[in-house]
């Protein structure tokens, strides 16, 4: 085992001692805490794909989630309510059917705005993506039937099959399985032939297309699977909060999860784990101290950018193991 | 009770606090303490703050945490205050969409929610619960006062709000109970800050008057450009455009506004009158509508600890649905939705010295209900 | 409909894209030069905007306040460049995202800090009060006329700086090839810290004009600044002549759009729905065009070098 891996290990263990911890303390709150950590960090390995691997800074990766956060709520609510779907389907509260329509969703609209942003590079695709994610969220705003600025409320947490997902520590685990195996898919498609054609492309797109292979529609493909992994966590994200609303659509929340990644190493498996682990605890450590912990999370991040460039992971590992 | 009211502001204290409950409160305060909208927040929190001072009742206490005006914000102080800090009473969110997030949930916990602002429809008719109360308003409240104000002197009103749920129930809110004509609708981009081209159409619709809802940094760029433009019409608005924490911003341009609210600085009564000077001499400015709600928030809770232990749950809510405590809007009472029945005042800006604030010029509904309470089962 | 009501909606067009312009030309020309992408020029459009209000209150004249957005936006905008931005020009673009994204929240959160949460007032000064009358009966606001005069006044002075003077020379240079012009002994240090203070100000001015009619808060620059991308990803980063006419045509087609499709829908439905599924269609027309736009010229429409 390479340090690295030695370090990841030790990261997601980490994550799931504090659940662990807070039911034999009685802590129930930082059980919600660390799903949190495992949902954002579970978004942040999706964006990962698309950033680590493929060198696209997508800046607009909050319409993926919130995707699949609408795609949640509005299932639940048709649920809930007993209202049919339009073409006559029925709404469902069961997490693997909303699980499938929030990936294939934002999937698909990934596939419409990577087919338009990827045709550009380097600063024309961030903030084409970002003023793409800003088109969804002032429709999602503006669009009246679930909500609009208020926002969706889910009743009751949806279901897993012998799961009791109302039970904290219940969905922590589930959130945290997805996790791990969100891990593994990155680990396989960083290890793959496509994964290398994906990194190649990063390093030198001219040297691909001699051997035949189009950056382009390898980009595409990276592109709407990291954007399907993040959909997913917005749908259990909509669960954790039993809310959704336009804010998980902001630009805003397309930065953090880049900051995520950058916290804790572009690239690394575990990056993006130790990055949600440690904002999340920045945020609400310090949020407690002070109204003013934005200030302080900005100069936290200049000196991550400016002084440690490899995150987290990389003060652990060493020199990052991508070019 | 009513003894009180004559007693002053300390004396109030004195005769909630002494009495037999002396059962620990422990109360959760939401509230937007950065970002764009912390203005409102700071208020509320001010207010809940001097009434508590002056309650001196140490069986309270009082957690405070900042929503920075985000959903997923405010639905994780919410679980933490509630499995971490074990509160018994919830209160502080200033925004709909906030409130939509935290209360069903919190609610559905057995919390009691106090809302010091922010009524969304859901939550005042079918959605209404036991466990909520609303001390405010109803949103449409405001809306609907201005509404039938304006059939006493227009006929042509043109009608501008955000394109966003709260924009489109102002709306529906003032046709509600408008008779007139309307010169035209028109909704806005939230967040919109450049209202030269609705200006020009309101200006070519031959309107007799102009009713719109645009909160915050809208509110005060719309009034500016207003007076820029040099068209000569009355302008009507909810008062959340005209507060006391947005006139300074605006300046004169919102001279001779008339404002809905219910509640207004110069509201001729005891309580009134004792909150205001205390206000102005703890923090040195003016109280908003937000710090008079949430004031009088902070007073209900206290009365209710009065007469009931807070582990009774079922009993406390009776105390709390009394009311029994001396408004700063005069007359208070609930409904059976929980929400207020009350006066919506019609309030004009002026200028008193240097200072722009608000003054009562009419009452547009006496002991007004929201349209919602007949959907309300509980 | 009639003609004057149209001519005060292309002058309104007009003169949002002039305001557009003058933010995204700062942008452009930052990119243009050293190849940064900077998130946080929004604040310095919000520095610009609060030095104005503050001058403004204390000294009773905006025109003191329009001086102070300028020279205080350079000087955040040298400051910025010194201690942060000049150690990211040979990073990649992630990087330079990340740290500006961290200025943002520094300055907003220092900003609220200093100023508190509730706006200041700042109004427009007395000489630009009035209205001049256009064809049909109908009157514009002076101060809109003014600003659609400075705008193309900064657009006109630009092109000067960039064609006729040495300091644009040296920025031409810089933006073709920068090894050369370190080897011409151009202290290229210091030609980075002036072509940042100059966007910087330039963004700054615009914050202070735009204060006047606005509201001056923290946060205020970030709406603009999303658009300004938009703008010079339609106009072509680096290209000043396409950030002036992506500027321009954003603000037409949103002013237009948010004025004409209400009424084009209104043929054939109730004019409450219309009035609100025209805003919503309204406020995505901007990003529709710049997808128009890409799907045809992937690099904007005056692609730059860079």
């Amino acid at each position: 085992m390479t340090r690295e891996t030695l370090i990841s290990l030790a990261i997601v263990l980490a994550l799931l001692a504090i659940p662990l911890w807070a039911t034999a303390a009685g802590e129930t709150f930082y059980i919600t805490l660390a799903t949190r950590m495992a949902i954002l960090a579970l978004a942040a390995v999706g964006l990962n794909i698309a950033l680590g691997l493929g060198g696209l800074v997508s800046f607009g990766h909050a319409a993926f989630f919130g995707i699949g956060g609408y795609a949640a709520g509005i299932l639940a609510s048709h649920a809930f309510n007993m209202e049919p779907l339009p073409f006559g389907l029925p709404g469902t509260n069961a997490m693997p059917v909303i699980w499938i329509v929030a990936i294939v969703a934002s999937g698909l609209v990934a596939l419409a705005i990577g087919a338009i942003s990827l045709r550009t590079a380097g600063v024309y695709f961030i903030m084409i993506t970002l003023a793409f994610a800003q088109m969804i969220f002032y429709f999602a705003i503006s669009w009246p039937a679930y909500g609009g600025e208020d926002g969706l409320s889910i009743f009751v947490r949806n279901q897993f099959p012998g799961v009791n997902t109302l039970n904290g520590l219940s969905f922590f685990f589930v959130c945290f399985t997805l996790l791990i195996a969100s891990l593994g898919l990155f680990s396989l498609l960083r290890a793959s032939r496509f994964g290398a054609a994906l990194q190649a492309a990063r390093q030198n797109e001219q040297r691909l297309a001699t051997v035949g292979i189009a950056p382009y529609r390898i980009r595409l493909a990276a592109f709407v699977i990291s954007a399907m992994v993040t959909g997913l966590a917005g749908a259990l994200f909509a669960d954790l909060n039993r809310f959704v609303s336009p804010s998980m659509l902001s630009w805003h929340m397309s930065g953090e999860l880049i900051v995520l990644i950058i916290l804790g190493g572009v690239g690394r498996l575990a990056g993006p784990v130790a990055g949600a682990m440690l904002y999340v605890a920045f945020e609400y450590f310090l949020g407690g101290i002070t109204e003013r912990w934005q200030l302080f999370l900005g100069l936290l991040l200049l000196a991550v950018v400016l002084f440690a460039r490899g995150g987290v992971v990389g003060l652990l590992a060493g020199k990052a193991r991508h070019g | 009770m009513k003894t009180i009211i004559a007693a002053g502001i300390v004396g109030l204290a004195m005769s909630v606090s002494g009495l037999a409950f002396a059962e620990p409160v422990k109360i959760g305060m939401i509230t937007t303490l950065s970002g764009g909208g912390a203005g409102l927040g700071i208020d509320v929190r001010d207010a809940f703050a001097l009434a508590m001072k002056q309650a001196n009742n140490p069986d309270v206490t009082v957690v405070t945490e900042d929503d920075a005006m985000k959903p997923e914000i405010a639905v994780q102080i919410a679980d933490k205050m509630i499995q971490s800090d074990k509160v018994d009473i919830l209160t502080g969110i200033i925004w709909s969409n906030l409130a939509m997030a935290v209360v069903p949930s919190a609610t559905g916990q057995g919390i009691i929610y106090i809302s010091p602002n922010a009524g969304p429809s859901p939550l005042a008719g079918a959605n209404c619960n036991a466990n909520y109360f609303n001390v405010a308003y109803q949103n449409d409240n405001f809306h609907e006062a201005m509404g039938e104000y304006a059939n006493k002197d227009y006929k042509k009103v043109y009608i501008l709000a955000p394109n966003y749920p709260a924009g489109k129930d102002s709306l529906t809110g003032f046709k509600r109970f408008y008779k007139g004509e309307l010169a035209g609708e028109v909704y806005t981009q939230l967040g919109q800050t450049d209202y030269a081209a609705e200006i020009a159409q309101i200006r070519a619709s031959g309107a007799d008057s102009v009713f719109f809802f645009l909160p915050g940094g809208m509110g005060i760029a719309f009034t500016k450009q207003w007076a820029q433009s040099g068209v000569d019409l009355p302008l009507m608005g909810p008062a959340f455009s005209f507060s006391q924490d947005v006139l300074p911003a605006i300046g004169d341009a919102a001279l001779g506004v008339k404002n809905s609210a219910s509640w207004s600085p110069d509201l001729d009564n005891e309580a009134n009158k004792a909150f205001v000077e205390a206000f102005q001499a703890e923090y040195g400015r003016l109280p908003s509508v937000y710090a008079a709600q949430s004031y009088d928030t902070a007073n209900l809770i206290l009365s209710a600890m009065g007469k009931a232990g807070v582990s009774d749950k079922d009993a406390f809510k009776a105390a709390l649905k009394e009311a029994d405590f001396a408004s700063v809007r005069g007359s208070f009472k609930f409904n059976t939705n929980q929400h207020p029945i009350q006066n919506i005042y019609v309030r004009e800006v002026v200028k008193e010295g240097d200072v722009l604030t608000n003054k009562i010029i009419d009452t547009a509904f006496e002991n007004h209900e929201d349209a919602y309470a007949k959907d309300c089962k509980m | 409909m009639q003609t004057a009501l149209l001519i005060e909606q292309i002058l309104n067009g007009l003169q949002f894209g002039v305001m557009l312009f003058l933010m995204a030309a700062g942008l452009t020309l930052i990119f243009g030069v050293m190849g940064l992408i900077n998130l946080a020029h929004g604040s310095l459009y919000m520095v610009g905007a609060f030095a104005c209000a503050t001058v403004a209150a204390a000294t009773g004249s905006f025109w003191l306040g329009l001086v102070a957005s300028l020279a205080a936006a350079a000087a955040a905008g040298a400051l910025m460049e010194i201690t942060v931005i000049r150690r990211l020009y040979e990073r990649d673009h992630l990087d330079q995202v990340l740290a500006t994204f961290a200025l943002i929240l520094v300055f907003s959160e220092g900003t609220r800090w200093i100023f508190g949460s509730i706006p200041l007032y700042l109004n427009i000064p007395p000489l630009l009060a009035g209205a001049i009358p256009l064809p049909g009966g109908s009157a514009y606001p002076l101060y809109r006329v003014a600003i659609i005069g400075v705008g193309i006044a900064v657009a006109i002075g630009l092109h000067l700086l960039i064609t006729r003077t040495r300091l644009g020379m040296r920025i031409r240079a810089g933006e073709s090839d920068r090894e050369m012009i370190g080897a011409l002994g151009v202290d290229i240090r210091t030609l980075y810290t002036v072509v940042f203070a100059l966007g910087a100000a330039l963004a700054g001015l615009a914050g202070a004009m735009v204060g006047a009619l606005q509201s001056v808060q923290v946060g205020m620059g970030e709406p603009v600044l999303i658009l300004a991308f938009v703008v010079i990803v339609i106009g072509g980063i680096g290209s000043i002549h396409g950030a002036l006419v992506g500027a321009l045509l954003v603000g037409l087609i949103d002013t237009l759009g948010r004025f004409l499709l209400p009424v084009a829908l209104a043929t054939f439905m109730g004019p409450s729905a219309a009035a609100s599924i025209g805003a919503s269609v309204a406020s995505m027309l901007i990003y529709v065009f710049m997808a128009l736009v890409l799907a045809i010229r992937p690099r904007g429409l005056f692609a730059a070098a860079g």
